[in-house]
C-alpha cells in the first residue's frame, strides 16, 4: 500500500541528494522521508472518517443514549465504544462530566466514557497504524475500550459519589433521565463536510509540529541506535519495566503523541512491545492538565482514585501484551 | 438592539482563540453587541453545553465544540 512512498524516499535519499547505502545519514533521511508522508496522509484520513462519524453521533446524542436507555450492564461497554467515535478535547471534560452526570448517567459510565475518549482517538488511531501496522492498531483499540468498559464497571463498584465536590452532589440529587429523542440536526451532508474538513485542518495543526518533530528524533535513533541495544536494560522478564514506563507517561500531555515515532523506534531496537503500549496508554490516556481540570467536579481523593485504577488497568494490560505478544 | 454574545469555555487554547475571533468580528464590522467571557464552570453548565467553546447569542446556544468560522459569526451577528 505505501511502496510508492517508498519509492519516493528512495529517490530523494539515493538519487537526488545521492547519499549511500547503508550510511547512518541516509538511514536515519530515509526514515524520516517515509514515516513523515505516510503518517500525515493516514492522519489527513483517519481524521475525516471519525469527524463524519462524530458529525453524526455527537455526543449530545450519546448522552441522551445513555440516558434514556435501560442497557442491562452493557452501558459501561456502550459508553466506552462511543468514547471511541467522539474525538475529546481535555478542555470539555469537565462539562462533559457534569452534562452526563446531569443526564442521570451513573457515575461508572461516564468514567468509562472519560477513560475511553482520550485513549481511543483518532489521531492515536492514525500513528498507530502509520508506527506498528494494524494488527498492533487492532490490539490497541479493542484494549482501549476494554479499559474504559473495566475501568468504569470498578469505579462504580466503589461507590464514589461521596468524592464528589459539593456542587456536583448536588446535580447529582437532581439529576433526571432525559425524556427527549434527540434529532439529528438536519443538515446536508454538504455542508457537514465543509465543517469536518475546517476541523480536519484545526486538529492537524495543532499536531504536526510534534509529530514531526517525533519522527525526526525517531530517524535519528533509528539511523545511529544498534539494534537490540535495549534489549539488556528492558527485558520482557524485567518486572518493573511496565509499571515504571506506565507512571512515567501518566503526567505527560497527550500533545507527546509526538513521542509515539520514538517509542516505534525503541521498540524495533529492542524494548517490549506491551511495555511500549502501556507507555503509550499511560500518555495518552492521562496527563496532568485533565487531573487539574477534574479537580473542579472531584475531590483531590477521587482524581487520586480515578487515576489510579485507569492506570492499574494500563499496567496489568502492558503485562499481558508482554505475555501474549 | 444590542446583542448579548457569550463565549463559554474554560481558558482551553479554543476558547481563547474564538473569543479573539468574536471580538475582531465586532470591532471591524461595528456590530451593536457585547462579547461576555464565561469561564466559570457553573455558569457555563447553565446551558447545559457538553463541550467547550459555545457561542452563545442572546442566551441561545447557537455553537458548541469547535472554533466558528469568522463568516458564521458574522451570520449570527446579522440577524
Amino acid at each position: 500500500m505505501f511502496e510508492w512512498i517508498e519509492s519516493i524516499a528512495d529517490w530523494f535519499v539515493y538519487d537526488f541528494l545521492g547519499l549511500l547505502h547503508k550510511t547512518h545519514l541516509a538511514e536515519a533521511l530515509h526514515f524520516f522521508i517515509y514515516d513523515t508522508i505516510k503518517i500525515l496522509l493516514l492522519l489527513v484520513v483517519i481524521i475525516f472518517f471519525m469527524g463524519i462519524i462524530n458529525s453524526y453521533f455527537p455526543v449530545e446524542r450519546v448522552r441522551n443514549f445513555l440516558s434514556r436507555n435501560k442497557l442491562y450492564g452493557f452501558e459501561y461497554l456502550m459508553a466506552s465504544l462511543f468514547g471511541v467515535v467522539t474525538p475529546f478535547c481535555s478542555c470539555s471534560s469537565v462539562p462533559l462530566f457534569i452534562g452526563f452526570v446531569k443526564g442521570g448517567i451513573p457515575l461508572g459510565v461516564t468514567f468509562a466514557f472519560l477513560v475511553t475518549s482520550p485513549l481511543v482517538n483518532e489521531v492515536a488511531i492514525g500513528l498507530f497504524i502509520g508506527l506498528f501496522g494494524m494488527k498492533i492498531t487492532a490490539i490497541y483499540v479493542i484494549s482501549g475500550i476494554v479499559l474504559g468498559t473495566v475501568s468504569g464497571i470498578v469505579l462504580q463498584k466503589l461507590h464514589l459519589e461521596k468524592y464528589l465536590t459539593p456542587w456536583v452532589k448536588q446535580i447529582l440529587e437532581n439529576s433526571k433521565k432525559e425524556q427527549e429523542i434527540f434529532t439529528v440536526e438536519k443538515q446536508p451532508f454538504k455542508e457537514r463536510i465543509v465543517v469536518i474538513l475546517e476541523e480536519v485542518k484545526t486538529i492537524l495543526k495543532g499536531i504536526v509540529p510534534y509529530v514531526v518533530v517525533g519522527i525526526a528524533i525517531g530517524g535519528l535513533m533509528h539511523g545511529y541506535i544498534p539494534s537490540g541495544f535495549f534489549e539488556k536494560y528492558m527485558s520482557k522478564d524485567n518486572i518493573f519495566a511496565v509499571p515504571i514506563a506506565t507512571v512515567l507517561a501518566v503526567p505527560m500531555y497527550s500533545n507527546a503523541s509526538g513521542i509515539l515515532p520514538v517509542v516505534q523506534v525503541l521498540v524495533s531496537k529492542g524494548i517490549p512491545l506491551g511495555t511500549a503500549i502501556a507507555f503509550m496508554m499511560g500518555v495518552v490516556g492521562l496527563s496532568l492538565p485533565e487531573a487539574m481540570l477534574l479537580k473542579k467536579v472531584m475531590t483531590f481523593k477521587l482524581v487520586g482514585i480515578f487515576f489510579g485504577v485507569v492506570t492499574i488497568c494500563i499496567i496489568l494490560s502492558g503485562y499481558f501484551f508482554n505475555i501474549i505478544l | 438592539m444590542k446583542k448579548i454574545i457569550k463565549i463559554l469555555g474554560t481558558g482551553c487554547p479554543k476558547c481563547k482563540k474564538t473569543i479573539e475571533l468574536v471580538e475582531n468580528v465586532v470591532a471591524e464590522n461595528n456590530f451593536d453587541a457585547e462579547v461576555v467571557k464565561v469561564d466559570d464552570i457553573m455558569d457555563i453548565m447553565k446551558y447545559d453545553v457538553l463541550s467547550t467553546p459555545a457561542v452563545v447569542v442572546d442566551e441561545q446556544v447557537m455553537i458548541k465544540g469547535r472554533v466558528p468560522k469568522r463568516e458564521e459569526i458574522v451570520g449570527l451577528l446579522l440577524f
